[in-house]
């Protein structure tokens, strides 16, 4: 028996509890079945790019902390290799690994935050959230010991990192890792095999192979669908030439398969921290410059693996202490152009979980 | 390693109608005519050999003289990348064809460049605001932007 | 994109550009911190403490917030309301997105001026008695976005702010902490005299 339907135009957002910040969906839906969707942008706009022209390259790395706000290690390991790049500055190999141990870490957090929120989408509310949490309040401790902040740590410097690691921070770390494989397994036994989490996010959302290289999707969302491309590997930077690890790819490019390349590079960071820890050297963290220094001019684009996908930072320099331009290639953003053919033709229930499999942060995606 | 590709080589492996459309070739990137640059994009996109199927970031500049869009493009399966540049001088209607046809990852991109630039884009299929409300005065990022509080 | 019924998505994005524009050209000046209930008229002639103490009891240890979270200070918002620091053990455990069901709102992130008409909106569904808390230095002057094209300079340009707690972002002590002086604030409530 047919269900007669209507069509109903639909707002979703910008206040929501599922939409991961300030996001709003116009969808044209007919019954529960979505027609057409826009995504509409800019609730978060803060002109950064805008501001970035009226300060120095020193005082916009506070600034780019706030671009993805859970992921501010990255954040500023990228714009900090983009101006090194730029002025030709030399960093210790003890700020190196530092900086991956830091790089990594904050890439635990995203990830689990990341599935964490993908399982209150689909109605457990909170379980798993919040025992994730837990691994994530130590990681905060342990950043809190170096830097002092919680979430924003505006930590790299160019030439380095701004302070050395305390005494009882190795100690901490290696308790850490010795006890988040345990953690990790006790996640899977209840969630990776759970029916209601298979059906529901078992070949929904599907994006293809083509697509997403035509979408320009990065991150784990293009190695779901099966691409092999991970700039830790493609093009490495800083030192993880020397590291050993997987790239976790999917087949399907669904929700399941973006959940699972979350959970696997969860255990590859750990992974690379141990191999980082181990290989420490010794010897000073940061090779200073000046507070107002000028790089000559010209322009630089480089890039890292961030946890979302390729973060790069484009910098323009004109010769004097401020830069010219700064634009960032925000992964959040640009995954979301595929949004409109991944929803078409799915409910709204599976809207908000595709929707969530996708992992944005505003921060970014508005700038 | 993702290698940049000598663009000399380029350019004299482009076929004779579209190696005319090469302004320049500078450091950082081909400097290409704003109208030919669909035709260049889809020519690199399947040539053997360069195959740059993944356009990773658009990048729109204001020198003050000229407006200069930047296109990134890469090839994940040869591993290499290029850099093509457009110089618009028109400040008061600038215009460029869309490369929405070839990539779809140009739409959001592109219509960044229009909210904050005032760069046209013809050709895209959805050409209006995205961060900004309509209705806002002026164009942020341009360099004679002002606003008072 | 074609919504048919008669509407189209531009002539949305019109209107609502419309509504954004007048609400930055009216708030202009900070709004003043609220003093009472401006809008109640109860004048009662016999004193009742009692029922003040009860009511303010009531209120003061079952704040349910609203979540209308923009930006950075959602996840120290996050991590207070999670087991670490527990803000159940002050009856606020409860989130809830319907501004119906709500009477405190934690504005945690900056404010743009493209969301401010949304946030406006939701804080008047709000049944009275509701307070508002600005967290972060975004909340209470734009903090390190100040001078941007976008953002608005405090949220006390378009809401009626009763507690400022600074940071960037607010460390989780600092929030409950602000949470404490709110508590305060209402005990000191009484029906009769308004305040």
């Amino acid at each position: 028996m047919a269900i007669k339907t209507e069509p109903m135009f639909l707002n979703l957002g910008p206040v929501h509890p599922s939409t991961h910040g300030v996001f709003r969906m116009r969808a044209l839906v007919d019954g529960e079945v979505i027609t057409d969707i826009e995504p509409v942008f800019g609730y978060l706009h803060r002109g950064i790019e805008k501001l970035a022209e009226g300060k120095s390259y020193r005082q916009f790395l506070p600034l780019s902390d706030r671009l993805d706000y859970v992921s501010s290690m990255n954040n500023n390991m990228a714009y900090v290799m983009a101006v090194e790049k730029l002025a030709g500055i030399e960093v210790p190999q003890r700020a190196e690994y530092i900086r991956v141990i830091m790089a990594e870490l904050q890439r635990i957090i995203a990830h689990l935050l990341a599935i964490g929120s993908f399982f209150n989408d689909m109605g457990t509310f909170f379980t798993p959230f919040f025992y994730m949490f837990i691994q994530k309040e130590k990681i905060t401790d342990l950043f809190e010991m170096v830097c002092g902040q919680r979430l924003l740590y505006n930590y790299m410097r160019f030439g380095g990192v701004s302070h050395d690691l305390p005494p009882e921070f190795i100690p901490a770390l290696t308790r850490f890792l010795d006890e988040m494989p345990a953690e990790i397994k006790k996640y899977e036994r209840l969630l990776a095999e759970n029916e209601i989490v298979l059906a529901r996010s078992k070949n929904v959302g599907v994006l293809t192979r083509e697509m997403a290289i035509n979408a320009s999707a990065a991150g784990p969302v293009l190695r779901a669908s099966g691409v092999n491309w991970d700039i830790r590997k493609d093009d490495p930077y800083s030192i993880y030439d020397r590291l050993d690890f997987t790239v976790p790819t999917g087949t399907n490019g669904d929700c399941y398969d973006r959940y699972r390349v979350r959970v696997e590079e969860l255990t590859q960071s750990l992974n690379i921290i141990r191999q980082a820890v181990d290989g420490l050297p010794k010897g000073k963290v940061l090779n200073p410059v000046p507070l107002r220094f000028r790089p000559s001019s010209g322009e630089v684009y480089s890039h890292i693996e961030g946890n979302k996908g390729e973060l790069g930072f484009h910098v323009i320099s004109d010769g004097s202490d401020k830069p010219y331009r700064i634009h960032v290639r925000a992964p959040s953003f640009i995954n979301l152009t595929a949004l409109r053919n991944m929803l078409i033709g799915w409910k709204l229930a599976d809207a908000i979980i595709i929707f969530g499999s996708i992992d944005i942060c505003l921060g970014e995606v508005d700038r | 390693m993702t290698v940049e590709l000598e663009y000399n080589r380029i350019v004299e492996a482009l076929p004779q109608d579209l190696a005319s459309c090469v302004i320049a070739v500078e450091n950082h990137g081909l400097v290409i005519q704003p109208e030919r640059i669909a035709d260049i994009a889809a020519f690199l996109k399947v040539e053997p050999g360069m195959e740059l199927d993944y356009l990773c970031s658009v990048t729109g500049i204001d020198y003050i003289r000229y407006f200069e869009i930047d296109y990134l493009l890469y090839s994940l399966k040869l591993n290499h990348r290029l850099t093509l540049k457009v110089r618009l001088t028109d400040r008061s209607e600038p215009t460029v064809p869309s490369l929405t046809g070839l990539w779809l990852g140009a739409e959001l991109q592109e219509r960044e460049i229009f909210d904050l630039l005032g760069i046209n884009f013809s050709g895209h299929p959805g050409m209006k605001r995205i961060f900004l409300w309509e209705g806002f005065p002026g164009h942020p990022l341009r360099k004679d932007y002002s606003h008072g509080h | 994109m074609e919504i048919g019924l008669g509407i189209n998505s531009m002539d949305l994005d019109l209107y609502e550009g419309h509504i954004i524009e007048d609400l930055k050209n009216s708030a202009i000046t900070a709004l003043p911190e609220p003093s009472g209930w401006l809008e109640e008229e109860i004048e009662r002639n016999i004193i009742t403490t009692t029922v003040d103490k009860l009511l303010n009891w009531g209120r003061k240890t079952s704040l349910w917030t609203e979540t209308s979270f923009t930006a950075c200070c959602t996840f120290e918002f996050i991590s207070t309301s999670s087991s670490r620091f527990d803000i159940a053990r002050f009856g606020m455990e409860v989130l809830r997105s319907s501004p119906r069901h709500a009477d405190l709102m934690i504005t945690a992130g900056t404010l743009t001026w493209k969301m401010a008409p949304q946030i406006k909106r939701v804080y008047e569904q709000m049944a009275e008695p509701k307070w508002v808390i600005a967290m972060g230095a975004c909340g209470i002057s734009g903090g390190i976005f100040a001078d941007s094209y976008s953002v608005v300079p405090g949220y006390n340009r378009i809401l009626p702010v009763d507690v400022y707690i600074p940071g960037c972002p607010p460390r989780p002590e600092a929030l409950l902490a602000g949470i404490e002086l709110l508590r305060k604030k209402i005990e000191k409530r009484s029906i009769s005299k308004g305040k």
